[in-house]
């Protein structure tokens, strides 16, 4: 498994998925991956409440640039929210066809979205999906998207100062690992300075 | 944040700049930052071009003064400092690594070298026991004889970290000193000055854009628009 739990599990799955590997596999993709889309939902609701239809069609808009998000999830996504206290139902309209709900988030929402957005991801590669969530969600709901930045800059380069610090003892096999690591979070780095950079021009286009 | 924060780890700073403000022309370099260096301790100060960063390390190293603002070296004022002290201090207790090395051109490497100790006084055969040990450290007593012009970029950098520590100085300050150079000169360099100066207890204020650099340090002073925007506290 290399640092992405995920992405090594989607590689190897097909070949020798161990049970080991199978439960890791399920509970990456539906709870690690479950929870991301959640904060998504909450932070979407920020807003006001909306429809589970309209949620949708709001993620696939922002964050659906290469999968949009399916029904099904929604409405699981929105169960769990909703047993957990963090959305509530506000309102229910019938007519014909099935009765459409509305959902607004809680005050216990409100909270779960910010710890969420103020805590940085773990530094791993690949994190640009949820970085760029956060960053449009901060940005959408008119919290300190630079803060949200500064934050995982932080933690990145921390990671980085670990890496370096292991290089000084390390053999050749373990150089290499480090520097392959080493060169996509500095890959990640580049991207939180012109995200920075950019953040006046995507507050115009979001808002 | 301005300021330095507090150091948790209870030793005096070497060097304090606060409140530095600095234009050049009508352009603001500086608008109020500061920062501290502790005693052995690496400090990456990060920023974009432009960001104030390579400002912020000349007004610290008493090479530029700033228009208003504080820099302590042990608690004494430097920026008001006749301009004669001030050479004394840069030439005693400081070392100087730039992005283009700045070698004496007509001097070999093991002159450029030993040209601190000169400066200050020391005698010749000291000079030449010294310089040669730190040429050893950083790789390039090989090329010892040659002049700049006949090394590569890399042993250059390498050349000017030896010649940067071969006085003992309590801080090096270091602009993009991997920035002409290509990752593993780069790496390479930056290695040697990571081990030499933690071995000699150097505090070193490396100034970078690049992240794979300031990963050696302790800790990061991050500028933007000529003010701190964030500082990790002293480990």
């Amino acid at each position: 498994m290399d640092n992405d739990p995920l992405r090594a599990w989607r590689i190897s799955k097909p070949l020798n998925a161990s049970r080991g590997d199978y439960v890791l596999g399920v509970y990456l993709e539906c709870i690690v991956l479950g929870m991301t889309i959640g904060h998504t939902l909450l932070g979407l609701l920020e807003g006001g409440p909306r429809h589970g239809y309209d949620l949708k069609r709001a993620y696939d808009e922002r964050f659906g640039q290469h999968r949009s998000l399916p029904y099904g999830q929604v409405y699981s996504t929105l169960s769990r929210l909703l047993r957990d206290g963090l959305v509530d139902v506000d309102g229910v309209e019938s007519g014909e066809g099935p009765e459409r709900k509305r959902y607004s988030i809680t005050e216990a929402g409100v909270r779960t979205l910010e710890e969420w957005l103020s805590t940085p991801e773990k530094p791993v590669a690949n994190l640009h999906s949820t970085l760029f969530t956060k960053v449009v969600l901060a940005v959408a709901s008119g919290r300190d998207a630079g803060e949200v930045l500064d934050a995982q800059r932080q933690a990145h380069l921390e990671r980085m100062r670990e890496l370096t610090r292991s290089k000084r003892e390390a053999g050749t096999t373990d150089l290499l690992v480090h520097d392959f690591s080493l060169f996509h979070l500095e890959a990640d780095l580049r991207w939180l300075e012109l995200a920075v950079t950019r953040l006046d021009q995507l507050t115009k286009e979001i808002r | 944040m301005t300021t330095d924060p507090e150091s948790p780890s209870g030793s005096d700073p070497v060097l304090v700049g606060s409140d530095l403000q600095l234009s050049f022309g009508r352009t603001p370099a500086l608008r109020g930052a500061g920062m501290s260096v502790h005693a052995g301790e690496m400090v990456a100060v990060m920023g974009s071009s432009g960001s104030g960063k390579s400002t912020l390390l000349h007004c610290l190293a008493g090479i530029l003064t700033p228009s208003s603002g504080s820099v302590l070296h042990h608690g004494r004022e430097i920026t008001t400092m006749p301009d004669q002290q001030r050479s004394a201090l840069r030439r005693d207790e400081f070392g100087f690594v730039f992005q283009f090395g700045q070698l004496v051109p007509e001097l070999t490497v093991a002159e450029n070298v030993a040209l601190p100790l000169r400066l200050s006084g020391h005698r010749h055969a000291d000079g030449r026991r010294r310089s040669a040990l730190w040429m050893d450290k950083l790789g390039v007593s090989d090329v010892a004889d040659h002049r700049p012009g006949e090394i590569s970029g890399g042993q250059g950098q390498r050349a000017a970290v030896a010649r940067a520590l071969v006085a003992d100085p309590e801080v090096v300050f270091a602009d993009e000193p991997t920035g002409a150079l290509d990752s593993i000169a780069g790496e390479q360099v930056m290695a040697l000055l990571d081990e030499t100066a933690r071995e000699s207890g150097t505090a070193v204020v490396l100034v970078t854009h690049e992240s794979r650099v300031a990963a050696y340090a302790d800790r990061e002073v991050l500028i933007r628009d000529g003010a701190v925007r964030q500082q990790e506290s002293v480990r």
